[in-house]
């Protein structure tokens, strides 16, 4: 019983600058499933959030598609997007900046609602009833209706942002870095929201963080991404414990473990990360990789099955066999 | 559904929303020096009114041959100029142009400007290029030359004029336009309006503008007192107000040959530039600060 609600095809995101194309997403493919949670990881500038932005199309992919319950995004009418953008939203990293300084709660909230026109002949009291409904199921305290973004803080800004996105009724959310910007008491609130919101309302979501601590506690599915490349896609549990792609293992060894003499093999990393200018035919992270072999720098591992549902990119790891051919350079 | 019409009865009476209007007026009024300078203004307005009323075009232009080059007195507290006229009764009729101009023809740079300076920084790319090249060609040219050309081809009206000193300062507005809106856009709050649907055009007025707003208040109040020393510089030149009309500008540039012996001639038209450029500018400063919700208190 699959119920795909999002594929992506081959989705690509090129950014021309001055020194050449900037390889932001580079082909990359996967599906998720209605109620599910499709975390995706990777360190900064990976092409994480750019994926999120091409998804709903607030960036024009330059190749591929996506398909949202079977209807291509890239090439709906501005119509159509409009509509689809009913069902598909997105909560952004940075509450400081996400949310208009000049409108209060109120207008912030309404402002969804009251553009879409998703209460017909709606009056002020319905769209403010609807806005207090909205604050409730978030958590705002309703006395905050009229204040401006500044009084409040960061933790509530984002409440605002989520209430915003479920103004809407959306069954789809990108979830950039929802949580990098508070502190951890409130990451954990933001979180545990989600987590409520998803059992409630049936949502499906998008989780982008560089934080694998709170990927594990929140994907269902765990994808990872190294240069605008999908490396690594395993259900949470699996990649957690049977880490194949030497990125991924460097990954994991790097979460802190609250524990004495905890973390012995702390695997590094050497080098930096490779320009995602132009980059050349081979693997990506074949610069930084402790394990080399053969066709590594020949060309770009395709991403393979080699367990059920865990997908692999790397030259080195064969479908059906569970470890890396070690030849460790040093 | 009667419940949570009852919570919002509840939380509009606990909670007044206050009506955005009164709020800025509110804060306005509590800045001793916006007040101060939008009641300068008020007067002004006041007195121009009381102008279109009271003084009659011949009251100003009766040429008094007995009385001329009199020094300020009951009855003439301003003085009187070389043909024997009342300048208090020419300052007061003169301010239908000069406040005319000032608010005129900024209003005109700021709006036009504003447009295509909003265009230009959210677009970018060949509209932002075209835009801003066309800016450096208004720019180029003197201010002066430009407002002559104008008024040439238009012919010399007063609202000709407004136009000539308006569009000499529409490339200052679309520069200081373009530069706020390229930092306001790059907020994530305005990739948060596309994903709601909105529209490109519905983003920049509603989104946009209202952040980028301050330098341009800041901007329109300093270019104020600019416009009217511009309209006397054409004025002088022929390309303005028609000579007897008692503009500012021109009752200062045609005071300036009996300098050395009535100076009260210059000081009077002068005193009320600079009033209302001083009053604009403190009332703009307010504006903006009433404006800004972050600075409520």
């Amino acid at each position: 019983m699959s119920d795909i609600l999002l594929e992506v095809k081959d989705l690509k995101k090129y950014f021309k600058s001055p020194r050449g194309t900037v390889h932001a997403v580079d082909g990359v493919n996967f599906t998720i499933e209605r109620g599910r949670t499709l975390g995706v990881v990777g360190e900064s500038g990976c092409g994480k959030s750019t994926l999120g932005r091409s998804i709903l199309r607030l960036l024009e992919p330059t190749e591929g598609c996506v398909l949202f319950e079977g209807k291509d995004i890239c090439t709906a009418t501005r119509k159509e997007l409009k509509e689809l953008r009913k069902d598909m939203q997105i909560i952004f990293q940075d509450p400081y900046s996400s949310i208009n300084p000049r409108k209060t709660v109120l207008e912030l909230i309404a402002e969804p609602i009251k553009f879409n026109k998703l209460i017909p002949n709606g009056t002020e009291t319905d769209i403010e009833n609807r806005v207090l409904e909205l604050m409730n199921i978030v958590g705002i305290d309703e006395r905050l209706i009229n204040a401006y973004p500044h009084e409040l803080d960061g933790g509530r800004r984002q409440r605002i942002g989520i209430a915003r996105a479920l103004a809407l009724n959306p069954k789809f959310i990108v979830c950039d870095e929802p949580v990098s910007a508070l502190d951890v008491s409130i990451q954990a609130q933001v979180l545990n929201l989600l987590r409520k919101l998803q059992r409630e309302m049936g949502l499906t979501y998008i989780f982008i963080t560089h934080d694998l601590s709170v990927v594990n506690y929140f994907a269902d599915d765990i994808m990872v991404m190294y240069l605008g490349q999908v490396v690594e896609k395993a259900p949470s549990e699996e990649l957690f414990t049977n880490p194949m792609h030497p990125y991924t293992k460097a990954l994991l060894s790097a979460i802190l473990v609250p524990k004495v003499n905890g973390n012995p093999e702390h695997i590094k990393l050497r080098g930096e990360v490779t320009s995602p200018i132009d980059p050349p035919d081979e693997c990506r992270f074949a610069k930084r990789c402790n394990y080399i072999c053969e066709g590594c720098r020949d060309s770009t591992p395709p991403l393979v099955e080699v367990s059920p549902n865990h997908f692999v990119a790397c030259h080195c790891i064969k479908p059906g066999e569970n470890t890396l051919h070690e030849t460790i350079v040093d | 559904m009667s419940k949570k019409n009852t919570t919002a009865s509840r939380l509009s009476s606990q909670y007044q929303k206050e009506n955005r209007t009164a709020m800025v007026w509110k804060r306005l009024k509590a800045n001793r020096g916006a007040f101060l300078g939008l009641i300068i203004l008020c007067i002004m307005f006041l007195l121009m009114i009381y102008s279109f009323i009271f003084i009659s075009y011949d009251e100003i232009s009766a040429i008094d041959s007995k009385n001329t080059f009199q020094d300020p007195s009951w009855e003439h507290p301003f003085g009187t100029d070389e043909m024997g006229r009342d300048m208090l009764k020419r300052t007061i009729y003169g301010s239908r142009y000069s406040l005319a101009v000032a608010f005129g023809a900024v209003g005109i740079g700021m709006i036009i400007g504003t447009f295509l300076g909003c265009i230009a920084g959210y677009y970018g790319g060949w509209v932002d290029n075209l835009i801003m090249r066309a800016s450096d060609v208004l720019s180029s040219l003197p201010g002066t030359l430009l407002g002559m050309v104008i008024v040439t081809i238009l012919g010399a009206k007063l609202i000709n004029l407004i136009i000539a000193v308006g569009v000499s300062c529409i490339a200052g507005f679309i520069r200081m336009a373009r530069a706020s809106v390229l930092t306001v856009k790059a907020n994530e709050y305005v990739e948060s309006a596309r994903a709601i649907g909105m529209s490109e055009f519905r983003i920049i007025f509603t989104q946009v503008l209202p952040n980028s707003l301050s330098p341009l208040i800041v901007t329109a109040t300093a270019r104020m007192a600019t416009a009217v020393l511009s309209a006397a510089g054409l004025s002088f030149l022929g390309f303005g107000v028609p000579v007897p009309n008692p503009e500012w500008g021109a009752l200062i540039s045609g005071s300036r040959n009996y300098l050395r012996f009535a100076p009260h001639l210059c000081y009077f038209p002068g005193l009320f530039i600079m009033l209302m450029a001083f009053s604009c500018a403190l009332l703009g400063d307010g504006l903006r600060d009433a404006l800004d919700p972050k600075l409520n208190k």
